[in-house]
């Protein structure tokens, strides 16, 4: 039950820190506080840790990102919160974030001497659930401690929603959310949540998966049962409850999937995105180079993650970056092929590009995807367990591609990034950042468009309006694509979903979502060159774009594109492939798409479960089931992008093929809820 | 002199650092920080201030006298020197650091230049003020005295 696997969750959540958020809070707290400082910055880190100290929390303080890093892997569930400088000799405070909120979940608190807005934009499209600036002073670090319990409660939250979605019997919690998130009364929700909270503690019991254990970790093994699990149901139907039945893992919850499946998610987004971006920005790998270091930005981030967290992760996506870039830009060289044909892709039929430069992201990206999110290193165990899906992706590509007739290569970089992978574990280990990118650019196209754009642009965008409040739900249906950036950026880091670390991982792949769904509404005009297709967006999403230079016109595109690139966004090149093979090739796409969508959404918390059955009703192409994942967590988003979108073009291509299905995506998903989440920011 | 006489001394001294613009708010956050477990709280951040300082205005100076300045390098030392300072309450430095990044922003090396030889002086301006407080405190503490708590009533 929905509300077994949320206490599951929460239990979870509880059994790592040393208190329940739900409900009581321990009176000592937040005295004991686990804290670790990272800072290379010495006389702040000292002050820091003397400042938290008399706050009287549990100080660990450590001046390189990579030994905090390992600190944290060591021991999952030994902190409770993490504050990073933004700059950093050996790491970016940012990847750094990245890594925390993909592997760990934690809240992260960003700092810098920096108060510039695009720096503070980042820290929110990054997941960061605040952000200081130096100077820091104690009365900043006092209150710290509300960022763990925000989170805690999201997480229940979440679960709560995403269970009763599936099960269908928490009508009354539903409409208990409902309630809270239109009435936006911060305590009505609070004692709505506490009691759900509550309920939920009590059902986990009865739950198979009741053992309370702390943070799951996803192991290799594991990771690659979740993701054959979910290439076998399609990204479209991979609930959490599905996945659950289908791994077979004793001691898992529902919840562990839920939000695992929520950062596979962003995680592919992101990394389609960012491989789009990366490749779209220069009008399909002109400057190499420029895109590279725009993949590096955005790729490195998702990248770094996927390298930081294992190898071959980091090795395949900077094959598939270099793919994606058109170059050999990893100097493990066995990008280029990927490239090459990437690029044959891109050039062929622009729409067919990002439809397929999606797929064939998401062919590549599947190793990638795959690997993401695992602490572990994906050694070639999952190579070949990617490679198996790289496999059946690749025969789903070869349906796409027949569309835009690159099927041979989208299937060749799919077989590429397997045995990249493992040439890149070797030659881009040293090269680290790179890989991701190039793993990214394959899918990115699309997808990447949405994921870098979300980071990139909802940075900017939200600037303007404080996204992270989460605007109103409502928009989510009309735009589903439109949110794509913002909202993924937004809405998510700060928590309205799940907790910081959703939002993290979210942002990523929201924006890959947004991607998606914008390919299946219409390509998503990430990169000028495909300004034909998505006249509209462009204007929209300028802000979005802005950083990214990717367009997500997508809503524009609805028509055509759609076939393509509802698969593709980043999320769904993963393993998305395992979808239907539709009608068309672009329903394979979409499929994939759509696939890699639900397994996205899924890895966040329990986002995903409200989506996934109303995915498979909304999306009417594949594509728009994307959406209707995606919007579920833009919708906070969405709606104050709407405006910027010029919505309006998103809004008809979507209602055209949704119809209602976004609808009641978004009632299910209980958008409100998330609003309702950040009022209490 | 007396210890009276020395914490009053001590007082007027700090009071006329903040008047001057060369200590600011921060710097009190670390007195109030300071207490018995950690008796040496603040003379032990500056001095850790001090010498990330010094290293980082010698890797300013080095990236500047490159034939091509590599303003990323500067900015991020900059930056860096901005944070610490800012932390430590040492205003003017950390003033004379933000308009440095002007000057990067625009790879104008010769306003690099005057901006760092600015940041020097007053690098070491402030040095020499806080030891001679540090100095201060010393004395008051050697003849049996105590600290006096600094408010920034002013």
């Amino acid at each position: 039950m929905n509300q077994s696997n949320c206490k599951g969750s929460m239990s979870t959540a509880s059994s790592s820190t040393n208190w329940k958020a739900n409900d009581v809070v321990p009176d000592q707290f937040p005295a004991g506080l686990r804290v670790l400082v990272v800072d290379d910055d010495p006389t702040c880190l000292v002050i820091l840790e003397k400042m938290l100290r008399t706050c009287l929390y549990e100080v660990t303080k450590c001046n390189r990102a990579e030994v905090a890093l390992s600190m944290l892997r060591e021991n999952k569930n030994g902190f409770d919160i993490v504050i990073s400088d933004v700059h950093m000799p050996d790491m970016d405070g940012f990847k750094l974030l990245e890594h925390i909120g993909l592997e760990m979940d934690l809240p992260v608190i960003m700092m810098s001497a920096d108060d510039g807005k695009q720096v503070v934009m980042k820290g929110v499209t990054h997941g960061a659930c605040d952000y200081l600036i130096k100077p820091v002073r104690i009365e900043a670090l006092k209150n710290i401690w509300q960022h763990v319990v925000r989170k805690k409660k999201n997480e229940w939250k979440d679960l709560e929603q995403s269970g009763s979605v599936e099960e269908g019997d928490r009508q009354p919690k539903l409409s208990e959310d409902v309630d809270y998130s239109s009435s936006a009364n911060e305590g009505n929700w609070k004692n709505s949540k506490k009691r759900k909270d509550e309920e939920e503690e009590t059902e986990e019991r009865d739950d198979t998966s009741t053992l309370k254990k702390p943070r799951v970790v996803w192991s290799v093994e594991l990771h690659q049962q979740f993701v054959a699990a979910v290439n076998q149901l399609g990204i479209d139907k991979a609930v959490p409850k599905k996945i659950l039945e289908l791994m077979n893992v004793p001691g898992l919850t529902r919840e562990n999937v839920a939000s695992h499946l929520q950062k596979y998610r962003l995680y592919l987004r992101r990394l389609s995105g960012v491989s789009q971006h990366q490749g779209m920005n220069n009008s399909f790998m002109s400057p190499q180079d420029a895109t590279f270091g725009a993949m590096s930005s955005l790729n490195g981030l998702d990248l770094q993650t996927l390298s930081v967290t294992g190898q071959l992760p980091a090795q395949s996506l900077a094959t598939l970056q270099a793919a994606g870039l058109g170059r050999s830009t990893t100097k493990s060289g066995i990008p280029m092929p990927l490239v090459d044909q990437r690029n044959l892709f891109s050039f062929e039929n622009p729409k067919l590009r990002f439809g397929e430069g999606q797929q064939q992201q998401m062919s590549s990206n599947k190793p990638m995807n795959l690997l993401h999110g695992i602490p572990t290193t994906m050694e070639p165990k999952q190579l070949a367990s990617l490679h198996q899906s790289a496999q059946s992706i690749g025969s789903m590509n070869m349906q796409v591609n027949t569309h835009g007739g690159q099927g041979s290569s989208l299937l060749m970089q799919m077989a590429q990034p397997q045995s990249r992978g493992q040439i890149l574990n070797e030659s881009t280990s040293s090269h680290g950042p790179r890989l991701p990118s190039s793993i990214g650019q394959p899918i990115m196209t699309n997808g990447i468009a949405g994921g870098v754009i979300g980071r990139n642009g909802i940075g900017d965008n939200s600037r303007g309006t404080g996204y992270n409040q989460v605007p109103p739900s409502s928009s989510m249906l009309s735009f589903p694509m439109n949110h794509t950036t913002e909202l993924a950026g937004n809405s998510f880091p700060l928590g309205s979903s799940p907790g910081i670390s959703n939002a993290t991982s979210k942002g990523p792949f929201q924006e890959e979502g947004n991607s998606e769904m914008k390919g299946s509404a219409g390509f998503i005009s990430s990169y000028d060159i495909f300004n034909d297709l998505n006249q509209h967006q462009h204007k929209s999403h300028d802000w979005e774009l802005q950083n990214v230079g990717l367009h997500f016109d997508a809503s524009q595109n609805a028509n055509p594109i759609q076939g393509n690139l509802d698969v593709s966004p980043s999320v769904l090149v993963h393993q998305g492939y395992s979808s239907s093979q539709r009608s068309g090739q672009n329903r394979n796409a979409s499929a994939v798409g759509r696939a890699m969508f639900s397994g996205v959404e899924c890895v966040e918390q329990g986002n995903m479960q409200n989506f996934s059955p109303h995915l498979n009703n909304l999306l009417v192409d594949n594509s728009i089931r994307v959406k209707a994942e995606t919007i579920p967590d833009a919708n906070s988003q969405t709606t104050l992008f709407t405006e910027h979108f010029g919505q309006d073009d998103l809004m008809s291509a979507l209602l055209k093929q949704q119809q209602g299905g976004i609808g009641t995506a978004e009632t299910d998903f209980d958008l409100d809820g998330y609003s309702m989440d950040n009022i209490p920011v | 002199m007396e210890v009276g006489q020395m914490q009053r001394r001590l007082i007027e001294y700090t009071k006329s650092l903040f008047m001057e613009g060369i200590l600011d708010d921060q710097f009190l956050q670390l007195q109030q920080l300071q207490d018995e477990s950690n008796p040496d709280f603040v003379v032990e951040v500056v001095s850790l201030f001090f010498q990330d300082a010094e290293k980082l205005l010698n890797d300013i100076t080095r990236a500047l006298d490159q034939q091509s300045v590599d303003f990323t390098k500067v900015d991020a030392h900059v930056h860096q020197l901005k944070g610490s300072s800012a932390s430590v309450g040492a205003q003017r430095v950390k003033n004379g650091c933000i308009a440095f990044r002007n000057f990067c922003e625009e790879q104008n090396v010769d306003g690099s230049l005057r901006c760092l030889q600015q940041i020097k002086q007053e690098y070491y301006h402030v040095k020499n003020k806080l030891e001679a407080l540090f100095r201060l405190e010393q004395q008051i503490v050697a003849a049996g005295g105590s600290v006096p708590m600094m408010e920034l009533s002013f």
